[in-house]
């Protein structure tokens, strides 16, 4: 399964590295896991394996910087293995994931368990998080120094958010002795406890809602503190209007403050909850058409730093509930390319940028090595059909969960071929011309 | 010979100058070679009364106290504030117009609250001495310091000195601070964010957050005690991850200059901010030579007040 990395050419492709802005036909010399060479016109070694991608797309692999692997503790949901084959199937070729697994990833043995299991599925990259307190219970900082030492990458309560302001001043502080990044859940623990966007949908359901202010009042405050304590801060999946406006103030007053969106946040509204579809439950829940339009906008404008998916595996039996009873969440790694190609047809953007949500901005924000088209760098790469369209579903997902809020629809942008450290990991449709 | 130093009360070592410094450091270290002879008991507080007056536990702060008031041959009473009328309830107030009744000469205090000793210094006709409040000042630990450095290294200015660790909690860091900016040292503070002085750039330090950095080139080293019993929770992970980045041992040491030395107000967490290793390396740790010149600036200090007092005569 583990193929060995050579020499491969990929000649004949649109290179896309928004890292550079490079966008030009031309091909990539791989020589073992690293890019060798990137241009026009690039040599082929005698005995390399040559990769005609006949004009189509070569990006950089996805960076997927927020996903719930489920393992350990939730195995029946996903595992590092199912979730890694479906990222590259995505084109995803690294994925940063939450602590909130069982046991949680609060002490340097899971951060080692969980890059043991990834090395083992030798598929897409994983680079946990470490847990942002002890047991994410929010109420003291976890060991973030040793968790780094041992490979955590950025710190987080993951789906829960650090709700105590006094914990919260103290993580920033603690972390920004040592520059570490910090990504809050934005969402006010005091005021949660709602199924769907609360407004007149919800009403009209007979849902009781999850208020937008609870998402403005804790990055508000998250912000306040990171004035303070010029820590690192990091907001995750911003689904309201005002969130992207609070964000945008901050940025101007120059606070080290970054923040991403997922896909259905801004592809899809509250209305996708139609008659009680569970798959679109969500948390943060989808919003109105207003949020969705400010999301694309403060993605065009670069407010919006990164999308990510949200990864978040349910089984059946968590979401053939009703719509109360029924589990957060939605899987996305698989199709976060497409999504992203989405962006330069909803909000006008150019396809350099789209990308740059998806790679550079997230291994920059990480510190990750990948994510850019340069010699030197891991040849993690993904060529992909742009214009391909393909059906979201059971008999194309390939999640252990198929909880995709984009079930059944048609999605454009198709993967060809995942390129992780030189080996070719994923081989989807034929190439055509 | 009239001391430099003129003022009634030694409250803390913001407001000394290098003249009145040098000064009681010089007289220590006579003390300190008295301290070294067979003979070491003096006349020069006889006569007059020493009450040790401690809120705080206390053990090598009020010995050494005592200590130094029996060797310069006055009488010497501790009050232990467990045992007394503290106990009962009565007020810091209500408790120096007490002992002010009983006309004692010094008072030596030592209490958990900032200020409390200053406060108490308003309400008495005697000398007080500050043996520590709260999180405020300790300027006989500075002065120790100070006069442990001094023999060792000749001299004060121009000296690289790293204060490392719990400096939030810490009365003996912010003694440092203001004696040794007096003394013309350079003074730097190490410390993780959530264990530093907020603004603490305005007391004219430069503060790191790495202790190798902090410590690079540095001629004297000063590791802090984790003020565990002052810590409410939640100011760094846990004692391990504090050991790994901010505990000293001969690693992180060898980033110093080669012959730093290392100091610690004690009481010591071995394994915790400090290295056993390193803790009782005769070569560099000048930790037991503190305690030794404790008894002597001790000495220094009431010695220095009681002929203020005699040279404002009637209090």
């Amino acid at each position: 399964m583990k193929p060995t990395a050579g020499t491969t050419v990929f000649l004949n492709a649109r290179l896309l590295d928004p890292a550079s802005g490079r966008d030009q036909t031309g091909g990539v010399l791989v020589t073992g896991e690293r890019i060798a060479a990137i241009g026009p016109e690039v040599q082929v070694p005698a005995g390399a394996e040559v990769v005609d991608c006949r004009g189509l797309c070569l990006a950089p692999g996805l960076v997927d910087m927020r996903v719930q692997l489920c393992e350990p503790g939730a195995e029946h949901k996903e595992t590092i293995a199912s979730a890694a084959r479906a990222a590259v199937a995505g084109g995803v070729t690294a994925m940063a994931c939450l602590p909130n697994t069982d046991p949680v990833i609060d002490n340097d043995a899971v951060v080692e368990f969980v890059a043991r299991r990834a090395r083992l599925a030798g598929l897409a990259k994983v680079y946990p998080y470490g847990a942002a307190t002890k047991g994410t219970r929010g109420e003291e900082i976890a060991e973030i120094g040793l968790l780094a030492d041992s490979g955590a990458v950025a710190f987080t309560d993951g789906t829960r958010a650090v709700g105590s302001a006094m914990v919260m001043n103290r993580l920033l502080s603690y972390a920004a002795s040592f520059g570490f990044l910090i990504a809050q859940h934005p969402e006010e623990p005091t005021m949660g406890g709602g199924d769907m966007n609360a407004g007149e949908t919800a009403g009209g359901l007979g849902l009781s809602g999850v208020s937008p202010a609870a998402e403005w009042i804790l990055l508000e405050r998250d912000l306040r503190l990171v004035e303070i304590t010029g820590a690192r801060y990091h907001a995750a999946h911003l689904s309201t209007a005002e969130s992207v406006a609070i964000v945008r103030r901050a940025k101007a007053r120059g606070l080290s403050v970054t923040c991403d969106c997922t896909p259905p946040h801004f592809l899809l509204t509250e209305a996708a909850v139609g008659e009680f579809r569970t798959f679109a439950k969500l948390s943060p829940p989808l919003r109105k058409e207003s949020d969705r339009q400010a999301l694309l906008a403060g993605l065009k404008d670069g407010t919006i730093d990164c999308v990510a998916s949200d990864h978040c595996p349910q089984d059946s039996d968590s979401k053939r509930k009703t719509f109360h009873d029924a589990a957060f969440g939605g899987v996305g790694v698989q199709t976060l390319l497409s999504a992203v190609l989405e962006l330069t047809r909803e909000a006008d953007m150019p396809l350099l940028d789209a990308l740059a949500t998806v790679t550079v901005n997230p291994a920059r924000l990480l510190g990750l090595p990948g994510g850019r088209l340069e010699p030197g760098a891991p040849a993690d790469l993904v060529v992909f059909d742009p214009h391909r369209r393909w059906r979201v579903g059971a008999e194309t997902l390939l999640s252990k969960s198929r909880n995709s809020p984009f079930d059944e629809a048609e999605m454009t942008g198709a993967v060809v071929r995942t390129v992780v450290d030189g080996r070719s990991v994923f081989i989807g449709a034929e190439i055509d011309s | 010979m009239t001391p430099i130093y003129a003022q009634r009360h030694l409250l803390g070592t913001r407001s000394l100058t290098a003249p009145e410094i040098t000064d009681l450091l010089d007289r220590a270290d006579r003390y300190a070679a008295v301290n070294r002879s067979a003979e070491k008991k003096l006349a020069v507080l006889a006569g007059r009364t020493v009450v040790n007056l401690f809120y705080e536990n206390s053990t090598r702060t009020r010995t050494s106290f005592e200590l130094a008031a029996k060797r310069l041959g006055a009488d010497v009473v501790n009050m232990q504030t467990g045992a007394s009328s503290v106990a009962k309830g009565e007020t810091l107030i209500d408790t120096a117009a007490t002992l002010n009744a009983m006309h004692p000469d010094v008072l030596v205090v030592r209490h958990q609250d900032s200020g409390a000793v200053s406060l108490l210094s308003q309400k008495v006709n005697c000398a007080v001495v500050n043996a520590g409040d709260g999180k405020h000042e300790h300027p006989t630990q500075a002065l120790l310091d100070a006069l442990t450095i001094r023999r060792r290294k000749g001299r004060l200015a121009g000296l690289k000195v790293a204060i490392c660790g719990d400096v939030l909690h810490s009365r003996v860091a912010r003694s440092n601070i203001h004696l040794l900016a007096a003394m013309g040292a350079e003074v730097r503070l190490v410390a993780p964010r959530t264990l530093c002085i907020p603004g603490a750039e305005s007391l004219g330090v430069s503060v790191f957050h790495d202790l190798r950095a902090g410590i690079a080139d540095c001629d004297i080293v000063m590791m802090l005690r984790i003020q565990n019993e002052r810590m409410s929770g939640g100011f760094i992970p846990s004692t391990r991850e504090y050991f790994r980045f901010f505990g000293l041992d001969r690693e992180k040491l060898a980033a110093a200059k080669p012959d730093a030395l290392v100091m610690h107000p004690g009481p010591m967490n071995r394994g915790v901010e400090i290295d056993s290793d390193i803790a009782d390396d005769v070569e560099r740790s000048v930790i037991r030579e503190q305690v030794e010149m404790g008894v002597a600036v001790r000495m220094a200090v009431l010695e220095t007040l009681t002929l203020n007092l005699a040279r404002g005569g009637d209090r």
